[in-house]
């Protein structure tokens, strides 16, 4: 090789334009990946990452604009142009068949075989080359519903190196990996471009753009803001970028006072839909005024646990203890009545009506009551009062209150569920995931919601897949790892490095994590 | 009972132990019944073949459909309009070999109807069934005739050698050539499933139909084709009644075989030889269920109280004996995961 050759352009998009009912998702975005580099595309959820790369990928068409492939403008009319052109994409929710093997789904669309009949020696043996030679460790006769989702992941990467792809779309692949999932992910990552593939890597957490990106790219509402690199930006002007207006990256609180105990869980024993126990004899206990933030990798039984306490999903063995009751198998509306406050991880299933209004999501947990209801009859009027003041104090941006709530972003969904559920007198406080999927907006906003319910003497139960929400309110911190707390730890001293290994299941070392309270 | 979890899904089969000692300890239970009654077993399975042939092309016809995604209640229908249609051809044409042609292709673009129904139209796939079923009623009342004659049905070939075989040949190797196939259809569709790259696509499809199109599958396309060819399977089992064991057309005459189809699909767990099982089973129950009508009045004395019993309802035994299996096995099988739904990218 002779002095640097200019680099050379293997994918491009010039002007793309993308609208969606009600929504521009990309508006005139161009991008340009150079060979051997890794592109981070850093953007909120909703910024329009994930349709601009299905774009790319043929999964979507755009309203306008063209996509250039190593010069060339190209038709993309659906993904197998795109495969053919050597791109391959690992989308943000796998697309592995859960009852195939490793090597079925890594075959499936482009077969190997005599003939029709299938012959999966050759890519067996194809498999494991591509395995050791990027160190993808993954058995080809596995079945995917059986491999962990760090594992599922390889066979995501491994099924586009497989079809010789060159240029790699990763849309948000670490949102589900522990911290060390992550580490063998770059690692792998960057044995990848070593030998000449081109990285697009989709993210909206801020440490690991400058980890791994060669350059930056950032989308807001739909169009490019800004582009950067690792060198010329920080966490703070990422954020900003991002988000177009300073953010603030800590969480204001003050120390915690914890009062007498009100939630105790003991030796809980629960079970998921398939009859598999989850949740394996856990116990733990929430004081008044104290965050106690349980960590964990997603599928490790926390949403189980959670469904129980809530009284939503019945509980095999063990006690719920709510301020001294025994709540265990209790309805959910009985939980309801002792103060409980719920924000489940799946708000568009168990914290909403889709169909109904904002007004009426409002009252679902107090609709039969007064003043929402006279008798049998709905109180109209106190409704409609109801929903407006409490539009206005959680900030709810919706056209009216009578708006189906199915017509509103992902932050304002939360709010309407934060506004029914913190617009009482909460004792305890049971937050899922609670800030999922929404903007950083709604994420700072909910957040100050939750520390101001603690500093009113709330006990608040937060359970969270994301380490930095954790770490950034938890006053405690349980990790959960097979449907056990395998530690419990206070916040302050608690290192990032130490909970991702503790999550991933290593065994604590004695002495630091015992019980601080 | 550790079996159940892997009992339950439907992927292509490990080696069944546990049906084979059924079907082993089955296999002892007719030796035994040859030795003592030669002709009524005989005859009993012979009778058990011939009325589970309907049974078996149909729910293949439903494994095909719902492997691919697409839910088809409307199997009876189809049934009826080819056995209707295929009994016409044979009128008109007087050529039998046609006239299952013609059951064939009646059945393939029913088929289709009820793909553009609910792959095109996005109609709720268990609305479009019922509409086929309904029109298959009405239409084939509506124009049949009474008194129409053809000249005769397909008839048995005999295999030569084959047929001389002591209970296997008069039940296996003497049957007319729709029985025949259907017979050679299970391994074929058995093999199209588990050992070819249309078989990987069309499970792709019903059981996850985004990653298949990720991968450059065009799901719709691949759910169309299984679709029809599901409707030409249920044209066969229609051309069966009308062409191979009546001979003629009667209203009505499915008489519910589709539906024991789809109990039967779900009770082999979606794969053709698992159907299979079932629709012996339902046909052993149909056969002797005759077989005991048949002999009301050589029963021994500790069965008279067999010929007491209003006919009616020995007759429903095979249909008993469905809700039985079903009630017992519904809960544990498992559907292919993405069926009923129409497949959206955008
Ligand atoms: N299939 C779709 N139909 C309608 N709107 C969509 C669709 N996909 C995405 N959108 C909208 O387009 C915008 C961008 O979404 P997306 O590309 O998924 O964002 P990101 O991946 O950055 O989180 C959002 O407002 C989203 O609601
Ligand atoms: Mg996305």
């Amino acid at each position: 090789m002779t002095a640097a050759p200019a680099p050379e352009v293997v994918l491009e998009a010039r002007g793309i334009t993308k609208r969606f009912p009600g929504v521009i998702a990309n508006e005139h975005v161009s991008l340009k990946l150079q060979r051997g580099e890794v592109l981070a595309l850093l953007g909120e959820n909703g910024a329009g990452k994930t349709t601009l790369m299905n774009i790319l990928y043929g999964m979507y068409h755009q309203d306008a604009g063209e996509v250039l492939v190593r010069g060339q403008a190209v038709r993309i009319s659906g993904p197998s142009d795109s495969i053919s052109r050597g791109i391959g994409m690992v989308h943000q929710h796998f697309m592995l068949v859960p009852v195939f093997t490793v090597a079925e789904n890594i075959i499936l669309g482009a077969e190997t075989g005599n003939g029709p009949f299938l012959d999966l020696s050759v890519a067996r043996r194809q498999i494991r080359e591509l395995s050791q030679r990027y160190n993808l460790d993954v058995d080809p006769d596995a079945y995917v519903k059986d491999l962990s989702v760090g594992q599922q992941q390889r066979v995501e990467i491994i099924k586009a190196l497989y079809r010789k792809a060159d240029i790699l779309i990763l849309d948000e692949p670490t949102a589900v990996l522990t911290p060390q999932e992550t580490q063998e992910l770059f690692a792998i990552i960057r044995s990848l471009t070593s030998q000449g593939a081109s990285v697009i890597f989709i993210t909206h957490k801020l440490k690991e753009v400058l980890a791994i990106a060669d350059r930056i790219m950032v989308l807001r509402r739909g169009r490019v803001v800004g582009e950067t690199t690792p060198q010329a930006a920080s966490e703070r002007s990422l954020a900003e970028m991002m988000v177009g207006r300073s953010v603030m990256l800590e969480v204001e609180k003050q120390e915690a006072n914890p009062g007498a105990t009100v939630l105790a869980i003991e030796r809980l024993v629960v079970d998921d839909d398939r009859g598999q126990q989850v949740v394996n004899g856990l116990s733990l206990e929430v004081r008044a005024g104290e965050i106690l933030g349980v960590a964990g990798v997603q599928g490790n039984g926390q949403t189980e646990l959670v469904e129980a306490i809530t009284g939503l999903r019945a509980a095999r063995s063990g006690r719920v203890l709510i301020n001294g009751h025994d709540l265990t198998n209790a309805s959910p509306r009985r939980v309801s009545e002792t103060g409980s406050a719920h924000v489940p991880e799946d708000r568009q299933e168990d914290g909403l009506v889709l169909t109904y209004s904002v007004a009426d999501n409002l009252v679902l947990n107090r609709y039969y009551v007064a003043p929402f209801a006279r008798g049998v009859v709905r109180d109209e009027h106190a409704i409609m009062q109801h929903a407006e003041e409490l539009i206005d104090r959680y900030d709810v941006r919706t056209p009216s209150v009578l708006t189906p709530v199915s017509a509103l972003s992902g932050g304002n969904k939360q709010k309407v569920i934060i506004a029914r559920e913190l617009s009482r007198e909460v004792r305890l406080l049971i937050a899922a995931q609670p800030t999922r999927g929404i903007d950083v907006g709604s994420i700072e906003f909910i957040h100050q919601q939750i520390i101001a319910e603690r500093d009113r003497g709330a006990a608040v139960l937060l359970v969270s897949a994301e380490l930095d929400e954790i770490m950034a309110l938890s006053d405690r911190i349980a990790v959960m790892y097979h449907g056990q707390i395998v530690a419990t730890m206070p916040a302050a001293g608690a290192s990032r490095e130490e909970l991702g290994l503790l999550m991933a299941g290593a065994r604590p070392a004695a002495p630091a994590v015992s019980e601080a309270v | 009972m550790q079996m159940t979890s892997s009992v339950a899904r439907p992927s292509a089969a490990r080696i069944p132990w546990l049906s084979l000692g059924v079907w082993g300890a089955l296999a002892i239970l007719v030796l035994i019944a040859y030795a003592r009654a030669p002709q009524a077993t005989t005859a009993v399975l012979t009778s058990t073949i011939r009325q589970s042939t309907p049974i078996i092309l149909g729910a293949m016809a439903g494994i095909m459909c719902e492997r691919s995604g697409v839910i088809n209640i409307g199997i009876e229908g189809m049934m009826l309009i080819a056995a209707f249609l295929g009994y016409l051809a044979n009128v008109w044409t007087g050529n039998l070999l046609l006239a299952t042609a013609g059951a064939l292709l009646v059945g393939g673009a029913v088929g289709a109807f009820h793909a553009l129904m609910s792959i095109t139209l996005k109609v709720d796939q268990i609305i479009a069934g019922t509409v086929i079923n309904i029109l298959a009623v009405g239409f084939t009342g509506y124009f049949y005739q009474q008194g129409l004659t053809t000249r005769g049905k397909l008839a048995p070939i005999d295999i030569a050698p084959l047929s001389s075989i002591p209970i296997i040949g008069p039940v296996f190797f003497n049957n007319p050539p729709i029985t025949y196939a259907s017979l050679v259809l299970i391994v074929v569709i058995h093999v199209l499933l588990f050992r070819t790259a249309w078989g990987l696509r069309t499970r792709a499809v019903g059981e996850h139909p985004a990653a298949a199109d990720t991968v450059g599958i065009a799901v719709n396309r691949v759910r169309y084709i299984n679709v029809i060819i599901g409707g030409m399977l249920a044209g066969l089992a229609g051309g069966f009644l009308t062409l191979e064991a009546v001979g003629s057309f009667e209203r009505n005459m499915t008489n519910g075989r589709g539906f024991v189809s789809l109990a039967v699909m779900i009770f082999g767990k979606w794969t053709p030889f698992g159907a299979w099982g079932g629709s012996l089973l339902f046909g052993f129950a149909n056969a002797m269920q005759s077989q005991i009508q048949f002999l009301q009045n050589q029963l021994p004395p500790w069965l008279a109280w067999v010929s007491q019993t209003p006919p009616q309802f020995i007759g429903m035994l095979p249909y008993l004996l469905t809700i039985a299996v079903l009630a017992g096995f519904v809960g544990r099988a498992r559907p292919p995961a993405a069926i009923g739904k129409v497949y959206e990218k955008e």
